[in-house]
């Protein structure tokens, strides 16, 4: 570990806190573009934030030590999460501390807590959420992990900067398995990150909700870290799409000169998949809840089909 | 004239409104054995409502109302004031029940048995004080008890209650289900509601019709023009005059553009629940301009107050009218496009279709009407004709085709609207057009003792007022009475092989009012 590398996790770190929520903010504006509606403003997460953190915390009568603890164990997971996944440079010292399949267990561990969490107070609705959530949960984490094989057996390793290294560095050869496998995580981050059509961001039925559902009890500033942490999620996500599938632009070893370039290509690389996002978003219908199942199931056969693609066709590669 | 060889002697009653006949019942076997009769030929129960005519030294009068296939059977049956009782209609028509329980808590006479929970009284005023009883007072003073309400448990392995409501997450009306289910699966659902109750009954007492008029239109803001035209229809058939050919046809050009807005409105609230959320900018820019256009030829948004008893309150110029035309073929144009992109949007149909049906057998069974009921077949509009039916001025002449869908599901009732918004532009485009020269309004002579019903059939279903005036030509009683009591129950049922996360989109597919069933 040097000096550079730790700074520049601890710049990566900053760098996604800050650029989570205005991802959010994009992905709204191109929304509401693509809807015909007028747009909220590009910073309007960062006032809801500040607007959170300010407002005092009305608790439930009966909520747990867990209820409270939650928001900060969620929020730390997102945020370790940006700090495992290369964003900016392969150059990471916390990434040897956990390779892709325990950053699939960090997203569980944070589902988790917020499900208990949502369960904790006792509410209907709570309940409801957390019920679906594990669900989702449980169906799309078996498909993230063989989206994972399937970049880990092409590069003969779990660590996300190794495989984002040989991704990037091995000449320019099309992958069929690397197709499968985008559409299957593509999948999976649709219904990771509550997003049509598994869930609607944009709910006001508190019926059919199943992010929303769970944090309906949540106030002040422990709304805020639930919703940074969903922010948080959204650029984690996206950040470890663009590292596994399109990592050009990523910095390798100490250089400021590859930092300073890694950032224009990051913020490029996430507008336009903030506008693919808005597209699909608005394109599509939210499923029947037990289509769901349906919707993963056919992100687990794409992932299935990427590594058996890569077993039997790739192997020599 | 007698129906179905019943006892019972019926008069039509006057005025070229909803055709109605008028008869008393003798005693409340007799009440019972028609109800019989009209339930075995088909018929619905409309409306069932109560009055207090003890102060011209009477008892009490509970009216009925039966829609049969030749118009409304409006009986009358007088209670004593001692025990006013009658029996319970519920076991006949599942739709009395709500209505026999409303009117209990109102005017205090009773069923002689069935369901005896409260339904409007959510405890604000006690059990044995009666507000529309004329020595019921202003009754402010009551301090405002929460009440228990006794919901059907459903017991069984893994069975579980989901409370919602009534307040909810979105700004929508109050109102509270209770659901039960297992996982995800409905088993149950029922409704409690009357959170929305203001006692605009009370209000009418002792109004001027012309008040009267302000008032019925505020009930349910979405069918001020249907209830104004009710309304007015029952004060000119209690008095015996006919509005002129002109205001007649304005007011129908002024129903059919709420119809339109509304349906308008509806298709995108269904495409927004199902999360298309295209589908709902779409139709919310249409249904904008739609008002836009109503605000600046009617000076009113929704049209309030634009009929009034004997006619309409205002006049449309040859450049308003053509504006309609003009709009009436552009959102003709626009609504044919989004109709395309709907059928073709295999998410939006997945969502839709085979989700909350009701078949034409129970949807007769509870008395249902409007585009819940055409949308599972059956042909039931004040509008059109039928066997046996003649629709009343202006309709007759329009001509007007019904919209119906026989699938019953919220794709059904979807596309119902779709059929209405077409056949709504196509008879705003002939009244616009052949807008006869006439008088706007005639005047209304003052009717002591006089009543009268009037039937609209509005954007919802059937708006049904009665109206009765006291001795000095105020008003002595209305009552106005929305589709939606019957479609309440209705929805109920549609729900029961869905889950829970479908309830939303069924819901909308109804859109039932609130403040028009509370009161």
């Amino acid at each position: 570990m040097n000096l550079f590398g730790t700074f520049g996790q601890l710049f990566a770190i900053a760098l996604a806190l800050v650029l989570a929520p205005l991802l959010t903010g994009w992905v709204n504006l191109c929304r509401a573009w693509l809807q015909n509606r007028s747009a909220p403003p590009l910073l309007q997460p960062y006032y809801m934030l500040h607007k959170l953190f300010l407002k005092d915390v009305v608790l439930a009568h009966g909520a747990s030590h867990l209820f409270r603890f939650a928001p900060f164990v969620v929020f730390g997971c997102m945020a370790l999460a940006c700090a495992i996944i290369p964003t900016l440079s392969t150059d990471l010292p916390l990434a040897p501390a956990a390779d892709t399949i325990a950053l699939v267990g960090v997203f569980g561990l944070a589902r988790i807590f917020i499900s208990l969490a949502a369960m904790d107070i006792g509410t209907a609705f709570g309940s409801l959420g957390g019920r679906r959530e594990m669900l989702v949960g449980f169906l799309a984490e078996p498909a993230l992990l063989m989206v994972i094989f399937t970049t880990a057996m092409i590069s003969q390793s779990t660590s996300v900067a190794t495989i984002v290294e040989t991704l990037a560095h091995r000449d320019f050869v099309i992958y069929p398995s690397l197709a499968f496998a985008g559409i299957a995580f593509t999948f999976v981050s649709f219904a990771e990150n509550a997003r049509v059509p598994v869930d609607n961001p944009a709910t006001h039925l508190e019926l059919t909700m199943i992010h929303e559902a769970m944090i309906l009890e949540y106030s002040g500033r422990h709304l805020a870290l639930i919703e940074w942490a969903a922010s948080l999620k959204l650029y984690a996500y996206s950040c470890l799409g663009l590292a596994l599938f399109f990592p050009w632009g990523i910095a390798e070893g100490a250089s400021v000169f590859g930092l300073l370039l890694a950032i224009p290509a990051l913020v490029a690389k996430l507008a336009i998949g903030g506008v693919l996002l808005a597209g699909i978003e608005t394109l599509n219908a939210k499923v029947r809840i037990f289509r769901a199942p349906e919707f993963l199931g056919t992100a687990f056969l794409f992932a299935v089909l990427g590594l058996l693609v890569r077993l039997l066709l790739e192997s020599r590669v | 004239m007698r129906f179905f060889g019943e006892p019972i002697e019926f008069e039509k009653q006057a005025g070229i409104g909803s055709p109605a006949w008028r008869g008393r019942a003798d005693d409340g076997e007799a009440l019972q054995a028609f109800a019989v009769a009209v339930h075995r030929n088909g018929g619905r129960l409309a409306a069932l409502w109560g009055e207090d005519r003890r102060k011209g030294g009477e008892g009490f009068r509970l009216h009925v109302a039966f829609g049969l296939d030749m118009g409304h059977a409006w009986l009358g049956l007088d209670l004593p004031a001692a025990h006013p009782a009658y029996p319970d209609l519920a076991g006949i028509f599942p739709a009395a029940n709500r209505m026999q329980r409303a009117t209990r808590d109102l005017v205090g006479i009773a069923t002689d048995g069935g369901d005896q929970r409260p339904w409007l009284r959510h405890g604000a005023w006690p059990a044995d004080w009666f507000p529309l009883r004329h020595d019921a007072g202003g009754g402010r003073d009551f301090t405002n008890r929460p009440s228990d309400y006794d919901f059907v448990q459903v017991g069984g392995e893994g069975a579980h209650e989901i409370p919602v409501g009534p307040i909810h997450a979105g700004i929508i009306e109050p109102g509270h289900f209770r659901f039960s289910v297992i996982g995800e699966r409905l088993l149950r659902l029922e409704q409690r509601l009357g959170y929305q109750h203001k006692g605009v009954e009370k209000l009418f007492i002792g109004m001027n019709p012309a008040d009267g008029a302000r008032l019925v239109g505020r009930i349910s803001g979405d069918s001020t023009c249907a209830y104004a035209w009710a309304y007015a229809s029952a004060v000119e058939a209690a008095c015996g005059i006919s509005p002129p050919p002109r205001g007649l046809l304005l007011r129908a050009l002024m129903l059919e553009r709420e119809r339109v807005a509304n349906h308008l409105g509806d298709l995108g609230a269904l495409g927004n629940d199902a999360a298309l959320a295209f589908g709902f900018s779409q139709f919310m820019r249409l249904k904008e301009d739609w008002l836009r256009l109503n605000g600046k030829i009617f000076g009113h948004r929704f049209m309030m107050d634009r009929i009034v008893p004997g006619g309409t309150a205002l006049d449309l110029e040859a450049p308003a009218l053509a504006a309609i035309v003009e709009q009436g073929d552009a959102v003709g144009r626009e609504v044919k496009e989004l109709k395309k992109i709907y059928d073709e949007h295999a998410g939006l149909q997945d969502r839709f279709l085979t989700t909350g049906t009701i078949d034409a057998d129970l949807a007769r069974e509870l008395s249902l009407s409007g585009v819940a009921a055409r949308a599972t077949g059956l042909i039931l509009d004040a509008r059109v004709h039928r066997q046996g039916y003649t629709p009343p001025a202006p309709w007759a002449m329009l001509g007007v085709r019904p919209a119906t869908d026989e699938r019953g599901d919220v794709a059904a009732r979807a596309a119902v609207r779709f059929a209405e918004i077409f056949e709504s532009l196509r008879l705003l485009r002939e009244l616009a057009v052949g807008l006869p020269d006439s008088e706007l309004r005639v005047e209304v002579p003052p009717v002591p003792g006089g009543s009268g019903l009037g039937v609209i059939e509005g954007w919802r279903g059937e708006v049904l007022v009665g109206v009765a005036f006291d001795d000095d030509g105020k008003l002595a009683r209305v009552h106005p009475h929305d589709p939606s009591w019957q479609a309440w129950p209705a929805l109920e049922h549609a729900v029961m092989k869905d889950i829970v996360p479908d309830f939303p989109l069924i819901n909308k597919s109804f859109n039932l009012s609130y403040s028009g069933a509370d009161l």
